[in-house]
């Protein structure tokens, strides 16, 4: 029993790791064609990722949004819908939770970081609710939904913290009137922002904590709870579902709402523990990293933290990467496009590893639904 | 194919609306309507103009997306094809800036074609070879393009010149339509062309019976010997030779230059305008007009000192329509059945 459960890990993790490194190797050549020192680079980017206590400090904290998108990507695979729109869930979570935060001075911080970050939770659920109904009663694809969805948040989010224009315009609601001309909000207030563990220089904060704890409470809700149970049938099999009595509509809505919940407390979580406002160019790649993080985890809670952990290091590491070697920080996006190209089609690594087939693997084989019809 | 099956509500309803805005073009500017200032922003000849240019990314792309399609492969890849192959035309472009300028338009759309082809038959091997999921693999498609193209853009590097308008002699010279339709830079007059081009392959040609029958119903495709797979290699990389295509519009003829994320959603929009038109190339077209029209509206209103309403919300009118459009609300679309779905030889199982 503990041997067989022993080697299933070990398997699960096995072509994860194979495609960071093949992704790796594949990046140095890439370093090596356009003429760089890929040993540099990468000895830049170990530094900046583990090199002294800055460094980790950055790397713990660059998990905390790769830890919320990347659950919120598995946990809509898993009722087998694609969201692919975590960051407008993250936004509309940030622009929400700075309205709480910026609001309601003299509230003691025991009540305004709560209700800040349920804002945040409650902006990502709407976003997330979204294509959920529409899916559901249109037959709308969700992917193009989410998509379109990004856009308009990123443009709501524009609006609300818009300096005016010199024709007249009407500046937005939450923009700072002693920012001048700069589009932003001000700073939450001390009572929203999450406590930083160590202090300055240290900016890592007890969000990551919170990050953590949503990773165990998914896990429990997914693979302990009633609910989970009747999510990863309706993933499973959608059809099965229904004749099993499930409200399978119901599921759908609420797990993609759920899905953008988490995308909404990363953003509510990046602005009261980082930044303290919101700035229209704020979670612009995030979902995209989120996709890459849940497939690199293996859609499981855990296996997300972990791959949350290396993105945080690449992440982390890469402006030192730069600064050292002299490598765009943009071969990064490209590692990581490779590391989700080559987790998402395990042949490729079976076939240059030359493993042995297990169907189990297969996770994410039948993933894609057509655009939807009648 | 029966015509009724051919000209799905959502299409017709795409075309007639685009034939709609000609229409209430050539009345705002030919009748008395004119002295109405706000027909004149909605209707007026630089709209019409902004709305072509707005359009032909998207119509290449929806063109790109209909070949995938038809044929059985989701291609959500057609943004990253389109910024690849836009940043491979800039390269091409500021490395022949010494070359005659034609000469080195050309060379330089031939090579973003190329790119976009070779990005549209990785697609098909990821997809097929592969059997990655052909929305994650359109997903890799894009942070792969949007990767490499900032890993290698030299922001010092210019292109000069870029495709000029060529008015066709005497078709030019008609009251409103002349301008807008026949005075315009050769890839444009290419897209359209294509629109045409790509209807009557699909619809009267065996390859394209072949195609559809690949995309509806591939075991029967196989049964009477057609090579699926090879069909769905052949039609995805002509697929990514349009988004290729699009992408060269955009460095080559629209803009001359290339900026990081230039593309800008135009691929998803495209997808979106292939939805509206039901698979079909001139319903697609008639989308894409419409959500052109929607970019140039934004633009007008600007330009026409609109403040009531904020920029940001005009902004957010093609994203929305898509929505709409998406959701169905103006009619059922059918996608090839199918789709996204890997197709396996009896032998090979």
């Amino acid at each position: 029993m503990r041997m067989s459960e022993f080697s299933r890990i070990f398997r699960a993790i096995l072509i994860p790791l194979l495609a960071l490194f093949a992704a790796l190797l594949t990046g140095a050549v890439v370093m090596l064609l356009s003429g760089e020192d890929p040993l540099a680079a990468y000895s830049g980017l170990f530094q900046g990722a583990f090199g002294d206590g800055k460094a980790w400090s950055r790397t713990v904290r660059k998990m905390v949004p790769f830890i919320l998108t990347g659950l919120s990507v598995a946990v809509a695979f898993k009722v087998g819908l694609f969201n692919i729109g975590a960051s407008g869930q993250f936004v509309m979570g940030t622009i929400l939770a700075v309205s709480v935060g910026i609001n309601f001075p003299g509230l003691p911080m025991f009540l305004h970081l709560p209700l800040a970050l349920m804002a945040g939770v409650v902006g990502g659920m709407i976003w997330g609710a979204i294509p959920g109904i529409l899916k559901v009663y249109t037959g709308a694809h969700e992917v193009i939904v989410t998509i379109m969805l990004n856009y308009v948040a990123a443009l709501f989010g524009g609006w609300t913290v818009y300096a005016g224009g010199t024709q007249g315009q009407t500046p937005g609601p939450l923009w700072d009137r002693t920012a001048g001309p700069i589009s932003e909000t001000p700073d939450v207030l001390a009572s929203a922002q999450i406590p930083w563990l160590f202090g300055p220089p240290y900016r890592v904060h007890y969000g990551v904590f919170i990050a953590l704890a949503m990773a165990v409470f998914i896990w429990w809700l997914i693979f302990k709870t009633p609910l989970g149970f009747e999510i990863r049938t309706v993933g499973q099999n959608m059809r099965a579902a229904h004749y099993a009595g499930i409200r399978v509509n119901f599921t759908l809505i609420l797990t993609i709402a759920l899905a953008g919940g988490l995308a909404g407390l990363a953003g509510a979580i990046e602005t009261l523990g980082l930044n303290h406002k919101f700035a229209p160019e704020f979670g612009g790649a995030v979902g995209f990293d989120g996709i890459t993080v849940a497939l690199l985890g293996q859609t499981h809670p855990f296996g997300v933290i972990l791959a949350s952990f290396l993105f945080g290091a690449l992440d982390g590491g890469a402006a030192k990467m730069q600064f050292e070697s002299g490598v765009p920080a943009d071969i990064i996006q490209i590692i990581q496009a490779l590391v989700l190209a080559f987790v998402a089609a395990p042949l490729i690594i079976r076939t240059i590893f030359r493993l042995r087939h297990h169907p189990q693997e297969d996770m994410v084989s039948s993933l894609s639904t057509s655009w939807g019809g009648p | 194919m029966p015509s009724s099956r051919l000209w799905k509500t959502s299409s017709i309803s795409a075309i007639a609306l685009a034939l709609a805005l000609m229409a209430m073009a050539i009345l705002v500017n030919l009748t008395p309507l004119q002295d109405l200032t706000w027909l004149r922003v909605l209707f007026g000849i630089s709209a019409l103009n902004f709305t072509l240019r707005a359009a032909v990314p998207l119509i290449l792309g929806a063109l790109s997306g209909i070949l995938c399609e038809r044929s059985g492969i989701i291609n959500i890849g057609i943004e990253g094809m389109m910024l690849a192959s836009a940043f491979a035309g800039f390269v091409a472009k500021t490395s022949t800036n010494h070359w005659p300028l034609g000469a080195s338009l050309c060379f330089s759309v031939a090579v973003a074609m190329a790119i976009g082809g070779l990005m549209g038959a990785i697609h098909a091997l990821f997809s097929i070879r592969f059997r990655m999921d052909q929305i994650i693999s359109g997903t890799v498609i894009i942070i792969l393009a949007a990767g490499i193209s900032s890993y290698l853009y030299n922001r010092d590097a210019i292109a000069e010149g870029k495709f000029s308008s060529i008015p066709l002699p005497g078709l030019a010279g008609i009251p409103v339509i002349g301008p807008v339709l026949f005075d315009n830079p050769p890839l444009t007059y290419l897209a359209l062309l294509l629109v045409v081009v790509v209807h009557i392959g699909l619809f009267y040609t065996r390859w394209g019976l072949r195609t559809r029958a690949v995309g509806e119903h591939p075991r029967a495709a196989d049964t009477v010997g057609i090579n699926v797979n090879r069909y769905r290699y052949v039609n995805t990389s002509l697929g990514g030779m349009m988004a290729g295509l699009a992408g060269a519009f955009l460095v080559l003829e629209a803009v001359g230059q290339f900026q990081e994320g230039m593309t800008a959603g135009r691929g998803f929009i495209s997808l979106a305008a292939m939805i509206f038109g039901n698979w079909n190339p001139f319903g697609a077209l008639g989308a894409a007009i419409l959500f052109g029209y929607t970019q140039a509206l934004q633009n007008e209103l600007l330009l026409a000192g609109v403040t009531q309403v904020p920029r940001q919300f005009i902004s957010m009118l093609p994203y929305i329509v898509t929505m709409i459009a998406v959701s169905g609300f103006v009619g059922r679309v059918r996608p090839p059945a199918a789709e996204g779905k890997i197709y396996e030889t009896e032998s090979s199982t």
